[in-house]
């Protein structure tokens, strides 16, 4: 069984086709493996009975010679994305014994592409955190720990529960939405490959909306050809998301291998904070190392604005989720608190049903969308926004890519004490600007902090060069040679 | 200024949680204030980073009649309609 854990998603999508596997057989594994890991308390939801019907179609279809791009392979589902007849929460109460009566379009993409969904992994509530405790489920335990330490770790977040399987090895492959960094520093986190693609490339319908300027799915996978094999599968132009592209996806498979030789890459002077410790910055310097030993050239850039990137996020994506976040009125979908009058039951019911973290980003963007605060910050972010975009548009007029850490730090302990609101956003510093400028990003796995959990590079490539970012992203992941696995990983 | 905003928000707030949520608040805010410094004259706001125009369709019908799919999450409805308290005396 062990053997069909440890294959990446493109050996084991060879394996079903040349016959010395079955997709029942890799998905029996990964759903041991699933139970196995429970008190990592990744899933939500496995869906075994769901999983095995998928996987016996998989079968057929490989037996008559029709399996698709993802046929036969296990793949988890943040509980973010709306999954037909399956509970659906983004891990809040109040949305308790949702069911969706559709499916998203990027979950959809997947299922006709031959996926099989294992179920649904927890996230912090709406994708609102960057450790994965905002969860109405609970925490998620990364698999990785600290030798000799006892404690557990931050899988980081919001992806963490979908970061945390991949690295458990209880599913293959997960889904992730990044709306500030929610893939990227989770898998940096727990040492796994994430990649937010550009911003309108995955269509937004069916996911639970957060923060509708920013949001993007992508894939959470162990190799960056995992990682690029699935995200040919999410993306699509759809009718049902108005900010959809209809830009053509290069085939990354295709060119995934052909080197970064003659590339122009820019290390970003302002990707450094107080305290960062300095293995981060003797990683980043082996990352370059690496590109100019592959052929790259790295010169130094400036993006002049990137510490005003964190602020203006977070007037820019409370404010959109204030917005966002009004449909849960207890009328249409989830639980309801009754009062004595209409306005006394919407109060009562988001105050029982809205965490903590939600509650207070809610009012945070009512305030700055209120009558007299709006220009002051609501406006004054979006000029900020611009301004931030701008550089990354200069920028890439002298580079075509960026490489930077993926974040300030390798995980913290969970239940923390003491650490404030603003404290916790800082784990998001380096991967905000991409998301505010809707610029592709991923994070590749690049060696280990001293006490051994996982550290990760950024790689930022120009609007739409997928195809850039997972060639250099190849580059580093061959040059770094990761090969640790979590200590709690499924097998071990 | 937290029970203003809260009751815009439509959020009941525990009366011993206004003062701590107040203070949390104002921390939030006025690191998000270091935005002053920054030079916004003549920039034009930005709210959407793909620069396209939305796209534009037929206003015609291209799905509904499925009333029951409509209601089905809801905690309460009656033939097909979701049902709030009485909202006129």
């Amino acid at each position: 069984m062990t053997d069909l854990l440890t294959m990446t998603a493109v050996e084991a999508r060879a394996a079903l086709d040349d016959k010395s596997i079955s997709a029942v057989e890799l998905t029996e594994a990964y759903l041991g493996a699933a139970q196995a890991t429970e008190a990592l308390n990744a899933y939500t939801e496995i869906t075994h009975d769901k999983a095995r019907d998928m996987a016996k179609a998989s079968d057929a279809r490989l037996a008559k010679g029709e399996g698709g791009a993802l046929e036969g392979l296990p793949i988890g589902v943040k509980d973010l994305f709306c999954t037909e007849g399956v509970e659906t929460t983004a891990c809040s109460n109040i949305l308790n014994g949702y069911k969706p009566v559709y499916e998203s379009t990027v979950t959809q993409n997947l299922w006709t592409d031959g996926a099989v969904m294992l179920g649904k992994l927890n996230c912090d509530e709406f994708a609102m955190g960057s450790a994965n405790e905002t969860s109405a489920r609970g925490k998620v335990s990364s698999p990785w720990t600290v030798d000799g330490d006892g404690q557990d770790y931050a899988p980081g977040g919001s992806s963490g529960g979908s970061a945390a399987s991949v690295a458990a090895r209880s599913s293959l492959m997960a889904t992730g939405t990044d709306t500030g960094g929610s893939i990227r520093q989770p898998a940096a986190f727990c040492g796994v490959v994430g990649i937010k693609p550009t911003y309108g490339r995955c269509s937004r319908r069916g996911i639970v909306a957060f923060a509708s300027s920013l949001d993007q799915a992508g894939p959470i996978a162990r190799t960056v050809e995992d990682s690029a094999l699935m995200l040919q599968s999410m993306v699509s132009h759809d009718l049902g998301d108005s900010t959809s592209v209809a830009e053509p996806m290069p085939d990354l498979m295709g060119q995934i291998n052909d080197g970064i030789k003659g590339l122009k890459v820019g290390i970003p002077s302002e990707y450094t904070m107080d305290g960062m410790a300095d293995e981060i910055t003797a990683q980043w310097q082996e990352g370059r190392k690496w590109l100019e030993d592959a052929g790259a050239t790295c010169v130094e850039v400036s993006l002049p604005h990137t510490k005003y990137a964190l602020p203006t996020y977070y007037i820019v994506a409370p404010a959109e989720a204030s917005s966002n976040l009004a449909r849960y009125d207890g009328v249409r979908y989830g639980a309801r608190v009754e009062g004595g009058s209409l306005d006394e039951m919407y109060a009562n019911t988001r105050a029982a049903g809205f965490g903590e973290e939600v509650t207070r980003r809610i009012l945070i963007g009512t305030y700055v969308l209120s009558a007299g605060y709006y220009d002051a910050y609501y406006i004054k972010a979006q000029k900020t926004r611009r301004l931030i975009q701008n550089d990354f548009i200069e920028v890439f007029k002298e580079v075509d890519l960026l490489l930077t850490p993926a974040t300030p730090s390798a995980a913290f302990p969970l239940g923390q004490k003491d650490v404030d609101p603003v404290t916790m956003y800082l784990n998001d510093v380096f991967t905000v600007p991409a998301s505010l400028a809707g610029v592709p990003a991923m994070s590749v796995p690049s060696g280990l902090a001293s006490n051994g959990l996982p550290l990760g590079l950024q790689l930022i490539a120009p609007s739409f060069r997928e195809d850039t970012l997972v060639k250099a992203g190849r580059v580093v992941e061959k040059a770094a040679g990761f090969a640790a696995i979590a200590s709690r990983a499924a097998g071990v | 200024m937290v029970s203003r905003v809260a009751r815009l928000a439509r959020i009941h707030i525990d009366e011993e949680r206004l003062e701590p949520m107040a203070q949390e608040l104002s921390a939030i805010l006025s690191w998000i204030e270091q935005l002053n410094e920054v030079n916004t004259d003549a920039v034009e706001p930005l709210a959407s980073v793909t620069g396209h125009a939305l796209p534009l369709r037929d206003d015609v019908v291209t799905d509904g009649n499925t009333p029951e799919a409509v209601v089905h999450n809801a905690p309460e409805t009656t033939s097909g309609f979701f049902v709030v308290p009485k909202v006129v005396e």
